[in-house]
C-alpha cells in the first residue's frame, strides 16, 4: 500500500488549517480550520494504521477519541464565542486582545 | 641642761646587767591549741559578715563571745606562764617561696608562738578587747552599719592576734596588713562624712609608706638569715658573728624595720593619721590606742629586741630609735595642750605614750617599754571610753561643749579622773611604775650606752626630756578633766550618766588602771619581767634591781607639777577656765595648732607638689598621646566607613541596581512580542515549527 497520498491529503489538509488559523478574521471559522487540522492528523493517524498493520488498530482508535475531543472543544468554543459576541457585539479576533498585559 | 645632769646624777644607783635566761616549759595542751586564739576571731568576722544580720544581737554576741574566749584563754595562759614561763612554738607547712635558682627557698609556715612576749600582748587583746567590745555594744547601738562595724572590729582583733602569734616575719606581715585594713574600714566607718573616709584614706596610705620599709627590712633579714623563722634570726644573733651575712646588712635592715614600726606606731614624723583616725567611732580609738594596732610596732621591735641590742648587729639603729621617740613624747604632748577635741587629746597623749615606749626600747629597756605597752592599754582604753561616755551623753567632742559633767555622769567622771591619774603617773597608779622603769631605763642607757659615739650624753639629754614628758602629761590631762567635768556646762540638752552596759567596762578597766602596775614593783614583785622574759632566746637587758628612789621622786615631782599648774590655770577659777584656756602664746600657739606644719608640709612640700606635676603630666599623656590613638582611630575608622560606604553604593549596589535595569530592558523588549492577539502567536509558533524542522531536515 502506497501511504504518500494520504499523507500528502493529510499534509494538505493541515495546510490550510493553518492558513485558515492564520488569516481568517472571524473566530468562527478559525475553529472550524482548527476542525481541518485534526481531521488531518485523523487522516495520517489511520493511514500509519493500517500501513503498520496494527493488530490493536491503535491508530484509529486515536483518531475515535480526537474525533471526540474535537467535538466537546468545538462545543466549548463555540460557547466562548457566542459569549464574546454578546458581550462585544463582534467575533473578529483581531479586535479580541484582551490577552495583552 | 647640765644643770639638769647634775641634777640627776645623784640619783644613778647601781644597776644589774645581765641576760636573764629562763628555763622554759613546753605549755602542754594549752599551748598546742593556743592557734585558736587568732582563728576564733577571725572566724567570727567570716560568721558575721554572713550570718550577722539574722544572728541574736546582729552579730554583736559573736564578736563579744569571741573576744571573751580569747580573754579567758589568755589569762589562763597568762597566769600558766607566771608559774612556768611558756616557750612554745607550733607551725603548719603551708608551702613553699622563692626561686631555686637564687638558692633560697624559704619554708612558708602558719604558725603560733606561745611565749612570754605574745602571752602578753594576748591578754592585752584578749581583756582590753573584751571590755571594749563589751562597751561598743551600748555606745554603738542604734548604728546604720552596726553588724558591719562589728565584722571589721572583730576583724581588727583577730587581725592584731594573727600579728602577735606569728612566730615568723611573714605571718606577721599578714597580720599587720589585716590590721591596716581593719583600722581603714573602721576610722572610715561613718563614711557619709568625706572627712571621715579621708582619714581613713590616710591612715591607709601612711602606713603603707611605712610598709614598705617593713618590707624591706624583712627581706633583707630573711635573704641573709635564709629563714623568716624569730627562733632562726635569733639563733645567728645569738651567736654574735660580726662577719655573718646578716650583720653586714643589719644596719639598714633595722633602719627598715624601724620604719616599718614608725607607721603602725605613729611616730614622728608618721604620726599625722592617728589623730585624724578620731573620726572612727570611739571605741575603735580605744581598742586602736590600747590593745592593737599602735602596740604593733612596739610589740615587734621588742620581737626583734636581740637583733637591735646586741652590738655588731643593729645596734647603731638604737640612737635613731631613741631620738624619733623622743621627739615624738615632747612634741605631741605639746601639741595636746592646745587640742579642743577631747579624743584628740587623748589621741596626742597617746603618740606621746608611745614616744616613751619606742624610747625605752630604743635605750635598750626591753621590759621597761613593755610595761608600759601593757599599763598604757589599760588606762589609756579606759580614758577614751570615757571619752565616749561624754561624747554619748553631750552629743560633742569639743570640750568647750562639756564642763561641769562631774554632777551628770558620776561614774564617767570617777573613772577618768583614775584613768588621768594613771597615765599622769601618780603613786601608785600603773603608769607610775611603768613610767619610772623607763625613765630607769633611760637613765641606765645615759651611764652604758657607749657603743654610738656620744651615746651616753643623748640619752641622759633623753631622760630630761622624758621626765618634762611626764610634766606635760599630767599638765594636759589636767586640763582635760577641768574642762570636761568641772566648771560650768556649756552644752545642749540635759548630759546623762550612760547605760551600765558602758559604766561597767569603765569600772573594771578603772580597777585594772589601779592595780596592774602592781605587778612589777623593782625589788618587790617581778612578775612582768619574769612573764616577757620567757623566750627561746636570751635577752640581754639592764634591770634595775630596786626602786630607785630619787628618779621616782623626780618622775612624781614632775607630774605633781602639772597638776598643780593645771589647777591654777584652769581648776582654781571654775568661772574663767574658758577665757584662761583661750590664751595664747604668740609664735608657740599656732605653731602648736598647726601641729608644727606637718600635715601642711606632706600637704604642699610633698603630695601637692607630686600629685601636680602628676596630674599635668596624666593630662598632657591622656591630651597628647591616648587622645591622639584614639582620634587616629576614628579618623581611619570614618575614612575605611566612607570607602565602604563608597563600595556599598557604587559597587554592591550598582550591581544590584544593574541586574536590575538590565532585566527591566529585556522585559520592556520582550513585552513588544505580547500583542495578545492569538493568531500573531499561532503565526510565531508555526515559524518556529517550521524552522525547527527546516533545521532538523537540512543539519
Amino acid at each position: 500500500m502506497i501511504i504518500n497520498q494520504f499523507l500528502l491529503l493529510g499534509a494538505a489538509l493541515f495546510s490550510l488549517g493553518v492558513y485558515g488559523v492564520l488569516s481568517r478574521r472571524n473566530a468562527v471559522l478559525v475553529l472550524l480550520s482548527v476542525e481541518l487540522m485534526l481531521a488531518a492528523v485523523n487522516i495520517n493517524l489511520v493511514a500509519f494504521d493500517r500501513v503498520n498493520q496494527d493488530v490493536m488498530a491503535g491508530g484509529q482508535v486515536f483518531a475515535l477519541f480526537i474525533i471526540a475531543v474535537a467535538a466537546a472543544e468545538v462545543g466549548i468554543g463555540l460557547a466562548i464565542v457566542l459569549l464574546i459576541f454578546r458581550t462585544r457585539r463582534t467575533a473578529n479576533v483581531d479586535e479580541l486582545d484582551l490577552m495583552k498585559l | 641642761m647640765t644643770a639638769l645632769f647634775a641634777l640627776a646624777a645623784p640619783f644613778l644607783l647601781a644597776a644589774e646587767e645581765g641576760g636573764h635566761a629562763v628555763e622554759t616549759v613546753d605549755g602542754g595542751f594549752m599551748a598546742h591549741w593556743a592557734w585558736l586564739i587568732p582563728v576564733v576571731p577571725m572566724v567570727a568576722t567570716f560568721a558575721i559578715v554572713l550570718f550577722g544580720k539574722r544572728s541574736p544581737w546582729k552579730g554583736w554576741g559573736m564578736a563579744w563571745a569571741s573576744m571573751g574566749f580569747v580573754a579567758v584563754y589568755s589569762v589562763i595562759l597568762f597566769i600558766m606562764n607566771l608559774n612556768d614561763p611558756i616557750a612554745y612554738q607550733g607551725a603548719v607547712s603551708i608551702g613553699e617561696i622563692g626561686a631555686d635558682g637564687l638558692g633560697n627557698i624559704f619554708g612558708l609556715e602558719w604558725g603560733w608562738m606561745v611565749d612570754g612576749l605574745s602571752i602578753m600582748m594576748y591578754l592585752v587583746v584578749g581583756v582590753v578587747g573584751f571590755l571594749v567590745f563589751t562597751y561598743a555594744k551600748g555606745y554603738m547601738e542604734g548604728d546604720i552599719r552596726y553588724t558591719w562595724f562589728f565584722a571589721s572590729f572583730a576583724l581588727f582583733g583577730g587581725g592584731m592576734l594573727v600579728l602577735v602569734s606569728a612566730p615568723n616575719l611573714i605571718q606577721l606581715i599578714v597580720g599587720w596588713e589585716l590590721v591596716g585594713v581593719a583600722s581603714y574600714l573602721l576610722i572610715g566607718h561613718y563614711w557619709e562624712d568625706h572627712d571621715n573616709s579621708s582619714a581613713g584614706i590616710k591612715a591607709f596610705l601612711v602606713n603603707k609608706v611605712a610598709d614598705v620599709g617593713l618590707f624591706i627590712g624583712a627581706i633583707i633579714i630573711g635573704l641573709s638569715v635564709g629563714s623568716f623563722r624569730f627562733t632562726d634570726i635569733m639563733e645567728v644573733v645569738s651567736h654574735g658573728d660580726t662577719h655573718s651575712t646578716l650583720a653586714q646588712y643589719s644596719f639598714w635592715a633595722g633602719l627598715a624595720i624601724f620604719i616599718g614600726a614608725m607607721g603602725k606606731s605613729a611616730q614622728f614624723p608618721l604620726h599625722v593619721w592617728l589623730p585624724d583616725a578620731m573620726a572612727g567611732p570611739t571605741p575603735v580609738s580605744a581598742l586602736m590606742h590600747a590593745a592593737t594596732m599602735v602596740t604593733a610596732g612596739v610589740y615587734l621591735l621588742g620581737r626583734l629586741f636581740p637583733f637591735f641590742s646586741t652590738p655588731g648587729f643593729a645596734d647603731d639603729v638604737r640612737w635613731i630609735i631613741i631620738i624619733i621617740g623622743t621627739l615624738t613624747l615632747f612634741l605631741t604632748g605639746l601639741i595636746a595642750l592646745v587640742q579642743d577635741d577631747i579624743k584628740k587629746v587623748l589621741a596626742y597623749s597617746t603618740l606621746s605614750q608611745l614616744g616613751y615606749m619606742v624610747t625605752a626600747m630604743g635605750a635598750g629597756a626591753y621590759t621597761a617599754g613593755l610595761f608600759h605597752l601593757f599599763t598604757h592599754a589599760f588606762f589609756k582604753s579606759l580614758l577614751f571610753l570615757c571619752a565616749g561616755s561624754v561624747i554619748h551623753s553631750v552629743h560633742s567632742n569639743n570640750m568647750s561643749d562639756m564642763g561641769g559633767l562631774r554632777k551628770h555622769m558620776p561614774y564617767t567622771f570617777w573613772t577618768f579622773v583614775i584613768g588621768s591619774a594613771a597615765l599622769a603617773g601618780i603613786v601608785p597608779l600603773a603608769g607610775f611604775w611603768s613610767k619610772d622603769e623607763i625613765l630607769a631605763g633611760i637613765q641606765y642607757a645615759g651611764g652604758n650606752y657607749t657603743t654610738v659615739e656620744g651615746g651616753a650624753a643623748l640619752a641622759n639629754f633623753v631622760l630630761v626630756v622624758a621626765i618634762g614628758g611626764a610634766f606635760i602629761t599630767a599638765f594636759y590631762m589636767m586640763r582635760a578633766v577641768s574642762l570636761t567635768f568641772f566648771g560650768t556646762y556649756k552644752g545642749h540638752g540635759h548630759p546623762h550618766e550612760s547605760p551600765k552596759i558602758m559604766t561597767y567596762p569603765l569600772v573594771a578597766l578603772a580597777f585594772f588602771s589601779v592595780v596592774i602596775g602592781w605587778i612589777n614593783i623593782p625589788g618587790v614583785t617581778e612578775f612582768h619581767t619574769k612573764g616577757v622574759s620567757a623566750l627561746f632566746y636570751t635577752i640581754t637587758e639592764h634591770h634595775a634591781t630596786g626602786i630607785n628612789y630619787g628618779l621616782a621622786l623626780l618622775g612624781t615631782l614632775a607630774a605633781v607639777g602639772g597638776v598643780v599648774i593645771g589647777y591654777f590655770l584652769w581648776f582654781a577659777d571654775k568661772e574663767t577656765q574658758q577665757e584662761r584656756d583661750r590664751f595664747r602664746i604668740p609664735v608657740l600657739y599656732p605653731l602648736l595648732e598647726h601641729k608644727y606644719y606637718i600635715d601642711d608640709f606632706y600637704m604642699d612640700g610633698i603630695i601637692r607638689p607630686i600629685r601636680g606635676p602628676v596630674a599635668r603630666g596624666v593630662d598632657w599623656f591622656n591630651g597628647h598621646v591616648i587622645d591622639l590613638v584614639v582620634n587616629g582611630a576614628g579618623f581611619l575608622a570614618t575614612r575605611l566607613a566612607r570607602l565602604v560606604y563608597w563600595f556599598d553604593q557604587r559597587g554592591v549596589d550598582g550591581a544590584i541596581n544593574a541586574s536590575a535595569a538590565a532585566a527591566g530592558g529585556s522585559g520592556g523588549l520582550l513585552r513588544l512580542l505580547q500583542t495578545g492577539r492569538v493568531q500573531q502567536y499561532v503565526f510565531l509558533i508555526v515559524t518556529g515549527v517550521v524552522v525547527l524542522v527546516a533545521g532538523f531536515i537540512i543539519f
